[in-house]
């Protein structure tokens, strides 16, 4: 295995955790109009993500970070590439960071709605765009022998482009349901239980129909046929949609919760997988496309980072994971009621 | 327009509009954690209170300053392209430092902090506020060591073209960076103690909550005259460490076009970048420029025209920048020594506490005018010596920069608005 490669493992591992870790909270933020109903219960549910999300965000920031690091080429070509869509997430991110903050700070009806209607907008937009942008990065963008991108941002927003963005917003959405029976009681829960289940269906739909696509519009699966050991990925996606389905009915919400964790991680894991070795292919010709071969750092900056991240990512998973035991109980009206909260 | 240009123009608001509220984040966040150890010790409910007040402010802008930032980390890539591919190698391993060690406790610590107080005792509640501040400090340390690598390349080999990592501790705890850590620090702790001096001087001068206000004035303004101070003085190692290693910039800053020795500065100094001379000059003090930078009255300066005018800054805007921040530095010493001396009887003191009040702006000022001089002092090169700002560009073009841009302003202006407007609010209320 070369260094490279464990760098594409790393690689694939962060924008996993970012996607299992603010996944919930881009899909409550979809969610959010709908199944609050009061300014009480709307408070519940921001509370109820309020410690972690901006810790969540910081894997986003990693992973860009260590593609800047451990592959420049594709930091470069890729961002460039696809500048208006990384744009458009990216204000959407600072519109749902702020918003968090600035709703709770002023009492008034008509402020809150803004802010409620702000949140809503810009969660779908990131979880949806996320989804496009690594649709099209699996199907392969017009990157010529340049590294010059060929297309236009309407040349993004295609079919298979549309479909990932659908099922990482479901994704999103049936996780952050399943965050919310954690952290909620009462009538919130129930609705959120009811929900669950229905949109679990039209997920498993969505996934499958993803499957198929992928099969017509992209060459993922000449990985599969090469190494069938792969397939433990979709595997873990099955199980996790079945676990998730069997946890919820029995009431058991963080299993189900981590049964949608498992559900994205399969579902990621999946594309990626079948990218290997490549990180941004060029759908013009299969030899202009970025592999983890040509567009790596030197072997020196490479190891340097690998022993960076295997001291620091062990400590922020420790330290992480104890912040979300700390707040892994029922959202309580005596938290709601301290001056910080949101 | 080229997409240059605009490029250039909108890494300069989104950087200027992140350090709005970064140093901030770095000083306050010291101070909060004083008194909420203050409270654990002396379980003096006034430090509560004071903590509780100070750090609602802290949280709106702490909020502003990780949004902001988030787009920074994605804009090298987005509209330097050509730089990321020649820097990556070194930046890279300084990022994975800053976003694993720094950004990570930064964030996860204070979601404990704002959510945690009926869930933690009371000395780890505190304790989150100290992990906090270091982390913070941290990430700026690691984030300057980034830019001090782009004004003062070392560590390096070059290979096909890019900057290859040689020596990691060279580029670590190169003297330049140490300087520049330092200076933004002081600058930022500068900064954080007016914001609570401004306000609280508004509260005193009403007459209301006056031992709260009280205490939290005396506690910036200790904070405020100690850096104030060392601000100063560290800003001259910077500036003969600039002056060995960017004679150009140093040139420019003083606006300065003929080399000699006894190198005079000037109080101002107009420049004509066309006919490469002043057209106005007050107040030359024979000697100091070469004492300054050499620190010898005698040493031989290089003068601006020693250097072909591709290879040279902006004059205009690089001089009045450095003028400007050293002008206020020299103020806030005034100001805070003022404040020293009246430090037993504030309440008796309307004059200096409605100058305080006003001040609140002026160190937001000197830090941007800092960066500015930096930065633009830094040009024509993107990294000095190695890389033009010519050939780091993108391939984007200008209209979907130009989008951007619009949307930087329009967003950043909004939000700057609101959030100046929750800060004010919360600020005038008082404690609760
Ligand atoms: C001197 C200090 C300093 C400087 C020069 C910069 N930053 Fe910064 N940054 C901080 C000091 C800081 C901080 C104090 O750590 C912040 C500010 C407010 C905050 O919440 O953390 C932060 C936040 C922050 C975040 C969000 C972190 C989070 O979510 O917790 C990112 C991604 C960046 N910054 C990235 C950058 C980049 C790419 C910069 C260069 C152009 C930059 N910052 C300049
Ligand atoms: C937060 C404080 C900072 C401020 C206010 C700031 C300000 C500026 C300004 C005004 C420019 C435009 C200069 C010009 O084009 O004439 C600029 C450019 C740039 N800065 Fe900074 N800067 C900051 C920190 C940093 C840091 C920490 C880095 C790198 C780690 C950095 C990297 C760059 C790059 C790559 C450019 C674009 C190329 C160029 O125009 O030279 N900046 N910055
Ligand atoms: C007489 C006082 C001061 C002197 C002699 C001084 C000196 C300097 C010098 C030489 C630089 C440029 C370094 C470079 O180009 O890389 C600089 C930058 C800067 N200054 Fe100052 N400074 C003074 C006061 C202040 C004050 C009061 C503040 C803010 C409160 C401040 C904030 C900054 C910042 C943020 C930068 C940019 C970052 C850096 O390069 O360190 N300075 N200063």
């Amino acid at each position: 295995m070369t260094i490279q490669a464990v760098w594409f493992y790393i690689w694939g591992f962060l924008w996993v955790m970012y996607f299992m870790t603010d996944g919930f909270v881009l899909g409550i933020g979809v969610l959010y109009p709908f199944i609050g109903k009061s300014d009480k219960e709307r408070r519940v549910i921001l509370n109820s993500i309020g410690p972690v999300w901006d810790g969540n965000e910081v894997w986003l920031i990693t992973a860009g970070a260590i593609t800047f690091g451990a592959f420049p080429v594709v930091y470069a070509v890729m961002f460039t590439s696809l500048y208006t869509p990384l744009m458009l997430i990216l204000f959407s991110l600072i519109i749902r960071g702020v918003s968090f903050e600035f709703r709770s700070k002023v009492e008034f009806k008509s402020w809150r709605k803004v802010w409620d209607g702000s949140i809503f907008f810009s969660s779908f937009f990131a979880a949806f765009l996320l989804g496009v942008a690594f649709a099209n990065i699996f199907q392969g963008v017009m990157l010529d022998d340049d590294y010059l991108y060929r297309g236009t941002f309407m040349d993004l927003v295609n079919p298979y482009g549309v479909a990932g963005g659908i099922l990482f917003v479901l994704l999103f959405v049936q996780h952050g349901l399943s965050w919310l029976c954690i952290k909620t009681e009462g009538w919130l829960l129930v609705r959120c239980e009811r929900l669950a289940a229905k949109i679990w269906f039209v997920l498993t739909a969505c996934i499958v129909i993803f499957l198929g696509l992928t099969w017509a519009f992209t060459d993922l699966y000449n990985n599969y046929v090469q190494m069938p050991v792969l397939v433990i990925f979709p595997a873990m996606c099955v199980c996790g949609l079945v676990f998730n389905f069997v946890s919820l009915k029995s009431k058991r919400a963080f299993r189900a919760w981590g049964a949608s964790a498992l559900v994205i991680a399969g579902a990621a894991c999946f594309g990626l997988a079948g990218l290997f070795p490549r990180l941004f292919p060029s759908s013009i010709n299969e030899s202009f496309s970025l592999t983890v071969y040509n567009s790596a750092s030197e072997p020196k900056s490479l190891g340097i980072m690998l022993i960076v991240i295997s001291i620091f990512v062990p400590l922020v998973l420790i330290y992480q994971g104890y912040a979300y035991r700390l707040f892994s109980s029922k959202v309580t009206e005596k938290e709601i009621d301290t001056e910080e909260a949101y | 327009m080229d997409f240059l240009f605009l490029s250039r123009l909108q890494f300069a608001v989104a950087t200027m509009f992140h350090f709005i509220f970064v140093p901030l984040t770095l000083g306050l966040s010291f101070l909060i954690a004083i008194m909420e150890t203050r409270y654990v010790m002396t379980r003096d409910e006034i430090y509560l209170k004071m903590t509780r007040f100070w750090g609602k402010m802290f949280l709106i802008n702490f909020a502003l300053g990780v949004v902001t930032g988030l787009t920074l980390e994605f804009q090298f890539g987005t509209n330097w392209g050509e730089f990321s591919m020649f820097v990556g190698n070194i930046f890279g391993p300084i990022l994975a430092f800053e976003t694993t060690s720094a950004f990570f406790l930064e964030s996860v610590f204070l979601g404990i902090w704002i959510f945690g107080w009926n869930k933690v005792s009371k000395g780890f509640h505190a304790a989150c506020m100290w992990v906090v501040f270091a982390a913070s400090t941290m990430s700026a340390y690691w984030i300057i060591v980034a830019n001090a690598w782009m004004q003062h390349p070392v560590g390096y080999v070059m290979e096909n073209g890019k900057a290859v990592l040689h020596d990691l501790s060279a580029v670590l705890f190169q003297e330049f960076a140490i300087l520049q850590v330092m200076h933004v620090l002081s600058g930022a702790y500068v900064l954080s103690a007016f914001f609570v001096m401004s306000i609280s001087a508004w509260h005193l001068l009403k007459k209301q909550h006056v031992e709260f206000f009280t205490r939290s004035f005396s506690m910036a303004l200790v904070l405020g005259f100690v850096f104030s101070i060392f601000t100063v003085v560290e800003g001259d190692f910077h500036g003969a460490d600039v002056a060995e290693k960017q004679p150009v910039k140093l040139a420019a800053m003083e606006s300065f076009w003929e080399t000699s020795t006894h190198a005079p500065v000037y109080l101002f100094a107009l420049p004509d970048e066309e006919n490469e001379r002043n057209i106005i000059e007050i107040g030359a003090i024979p000697g100091l420029l070469s004492f300054l930078a050499f620190k010898d009255v005698n040493a031989e300066v290089k003068g601006l025209k020693e250097f072909p005018r591709q290879d040279r800054p902006n004059v205009l805007i690089t001089s009045f920048a450095f003028k400007g921040m050293v002008g206020l530095g020299t103020l806030f010493i005034f100001l805070t020594g003022w404040g020293m001396i009246r430090r037993k009887k504030l309440s008796e003191s309307p004059l200096f506490l409605k100058i305080m009040l006003w001040s609140m702006p002026l160190p937001y000022i000197a830090n941007e005018l800092g960066w500015i001089l930096t930065e633009v002092g830094r040009q024509p090169w993107v990294v000095y010596g190695l890389l033009r700002t010519s050939d780091a560009g993108s391939a984007v073009s200008s209209p979907q920069v130009l989008a951007s841009l619009a949307g930087f302003v329009l967003v950043y202006g909004l939000l700057g608005a609101i959030a100046f407007y929750l800060m004010a609010k919360h600020a005038l209320k008082g404690p609760a």
